[in-house]
């Protein structure tokens, strides 16, 4: 079916429409964050004082640099080790025949549909009877339970795709199947485990109520509560600017992450390994 | 190079079915085996229980005389193509067929070596850089069959490998399949449920249903002889045809007509006890001749009459159709073929005859077919037995 030019115009400011909507917002915080804090409030979208002053003052006075250090090493590490037993999770569930599989599946999902709010109070207890409270570890562990369920999940709907036969026919090739999983499955997975990754480690980055209920100081906050933190210069000044450029500051490592790894994900990859 | 032994060989899964029952078979070092049935005979279970990628449940297989029920497939040295082909879809063509070289750490010059030796064999050295992706499907199913043979291994085992190619590809590559295995000398086990395929590629071919063996012979023993209804009606293309009977003095009362019995029936069917007087007469659809078209020896032939329903004519031979009253054959072991062929004509009232190019037959005129009372296999209706096999 063609496409006239009629739909084709018509897609056009469809698609102008979405991304207005959706990046207005951006900018207009992007614009508070530029404006000197004394032009806040004069009613103009685009600021008529340029200044980076609020993005010096959230490091300088705020110390974002801490928080935003938390941020980047808990959502890294909890990503790496939820992929790594995700993966081995999924591999089991797509591949094998255990006992207690469906029930480990339900079991993922409804640690994904529970409520974290009503877990708050309870894991702030243990944590702090534990000594976790405040800590790395201690934002680590629940960020883990949490992404877990996604991983699994998403990445046995890829391991699932991938033909059981090549595995076969890598252990007929001679593989063990360490190799077979080493050389075989987890080339062809990659994409899946890439676009997990992605989303775990955004969902890491986005927590805030675990981020404000599970610390007390910058040892362990990390940018989003900090973000809550965040005073104004005097008692009688909003800290709009600082939380502004806060925000941009912390959208910022997500496109890096994902215009790294967007490479990676390569659709179609196992075109032609079978028939049909 | 190797001889396989399945010593009474089962396989039962985890719920109680039975998929292959005490399977028994001596296959020779560089012979050509079929194992061939229709879908869910078990033909499947007894490659993958060979290969190793399904326990064996019971009994012992061995390969050069070794016990290797529990070892591990990638220890057997065998190789599989797959019905899917099953090639790595990351990997070049070249990294495809050298796989198997590299996990065993075979050094860079001889891999190189033995995978251009292995492509020129099957006519692939202009597609090595490419990945399976932009193959074709006879392309895909060459790399598949490289990946098999640059390893020179004890046996090869091919599960349905043509299935998935156009007809005429196909046939080609059945040619081609059959020539590599006569030039390489490797013992295969090839499982198919095509018995055109069966017929043409194998040194023996092994007849499955429901888990068991029905017969194991070569091709022109199997067309010749076949010891029950299923094999008769499994083998040979168009299939047999088959009508009830009833043995009366010295012939066979059928719609065809009173057929009598040739010496050599009559013997064989002395050889059994209780024979049934309603019995199931089988006649190859190749035994019948145009009557107007046999001159000699016509009188000990039987003639048959009827108008013809349908007439196909292939080039080199001509089949005509009858319509028969009153003589379907209600049997459980053709029913089978015709559930996994979908086609409803065997055991059907119909008569199939294949009649010389010749032949002025016209469909809707009426046709006199000629035919050996000698051709005929007669079949005990029950048990499927049949009675005039031979030993």
């Amino acid at each position: 079916m063609a496409i006239t030019a009629r739909q084709r115009s018509g897609w056009t400011v469809a698609n102008i429409i979405v991304a207005l909507y959706v990046l207005i917002p951006v900018v207009w915080i992007l614009s508070l964050s530029l404006k000197d804090p004394s032009t806040f409030t004069d009613g103009h979208y685009f600021p008529r004082k340029f200044t980076f002053e609020n993005y010096v003052n959230i490091f300088k006075v705020g110390g974002f640099g801490r928080p935003l250090i938390n941020s980047i090493g808990i959502g890294l590490i909890s990503t790496l080790i939820a992929i790594v037993i995700g993966t081995f999770a999924a591999y089991a569930i797509a591949r094998l025949e255990f006992p207690g599989k469906r029930l480990m599946l339900g079991g993922s999902l409804l640690i994904a549909m529970f409520p974290q709010v009503s877990l708050v109070t309870p894991l702030f207890q243990i944590e702090r009877s534990l000594g976790l409270f405040n800590t790395w570890i201690g934002l680590i562990i629940p960020y883990i339970t949490f992404t877990l369920p996604l991983t699994i999940y998403t990445l046995s709907a890829f391991l699932r795709e991938i033909p059981w036969e090549l595995e076969k026919a890598a252990k007929m090739d001679g593989a063990t199947p360490f190799q077979a999983f080493r050389q075989v499955i987890a080339p062809l997975a990659m994409p899946g485990v890439v676009t997990t990754a992605i989303l775990a480690f955004i969902l890491c980055w986005n927590d805030f109520l675990f981020a404000i209920s599970l610390t007390s100081s910058n040892s362990a906050r990390t940018a989003p509560a900090a973000i809550a933190f965040f005073t104004g210069a005097s008692q009688f000044e909003d800290p709009t600017g600082s939380i502004s450029a806060a925000a941009i500051v912390i959208t910022i490592p997500i496109i890096i992450f994902v215009l790294i790894f967007q490479r990676r994900i390569v659709s179609g990859l196992t075109s032609g390994a079978v028939k049909g | 190079m190797a001889e396989i032994v399945l010593d009474k060989v089962t396989k039962k899964f985890a719920d109680g079915t039975v998929a292959v029952d005490s399977f028994n078979l001596d296959i020779a070092d560089q012979e050509f085996v079929i194992l061939v049935g229709p879908s869910g005979c078990g033909k499947s279970t007894t490659l993958n229980m060979i290969a190793g990628l399904e326990d064996i449940s019971d009994g012992e297989l061995r390969i050069d005389g070794k016990r290797v029920n529990e070892v591990a497939p990638r220890d057997r040295d065998i190789a599989m193509v797959f019905q899917s082909y099953a090639l790595y879809p990351h990997m070049t063509v070249r990294e495809n067929i050298g796989f198997p070289l590299k996990l065993a750490k075979v050094d860079k010059a001889t891999m190189k070596q033995k995978v251009d030796e292995a492509a020129q064999i099957l006519d692939l050295t202009p597609y090595l850089d490419r990945k399976p992706g932009a193959l074709s499907g006879g392309q895909r199913q060459r790399v598949a069959m490289g990946r098999a043979i640059v390893r020179s291994p004890k046996a090869f085992l091919m599960d349905e490998p043509l299935s998935n190619l156009d007809a005429k590809l196909r046939v080609q590559m059945r040619t081609s399949i059959s020539r590599i295995q006569k030039r390489l000398g490797t013992t295969t086990v090839y499982v198919t449920h095509d018995q055109t395929e069966a017929m043409t590629l194998g040194d023996r071919i092994v007849i499955m249903r429901a888990g068991l063996i029905q017969q194991v012979g070569s091709p022109q023993e199997l067309y010749e002889r076949p010891v029950n209804l299923f094999v008769a009606g499994f083998i040979g293309s168009p299939s047999m045809n088959f009508v009830p009977g009833t043995i009366a003095e010295n012939a066979v009362d059928t719609v065809l007509g009173k057929i009598p019995l040739t010496e050599r029936i009559r013997r064989s069917l002395e050889g059994h006890k209780d024979v049934p007087r309603d019995v199931i007469i089988g006649i190859r659809p190749e035994a019948f001749e145009d009557a107007s078209l046999v001159d000699g020896g016509r009188g000990e032939g039987v003639t048959f009459t009827s108008q013809v329903d349908i007439v196909e004519s292939m080039g080199s031979e001509k089949f005509a159709y009858f319509s028969l009253e009153n003589a379907h054959v209600d049997s459980e072991h053709l029913a089978e073929i015709e559930r996994d062929t979908g086609s409803e004509e065997i055991g059907a009232a119909q008569l199939v005859t294949e009649l010389d190019a010749r032949s002025p037959v016209r469909e809707g005129r009426a046709l006199e077919v000629w035919f050996d009372p000698d051709s005929i296999h007669v079949f005990e209706p029950h048990s499927g037995v049949n009675l005039t096999a031979g030993k």
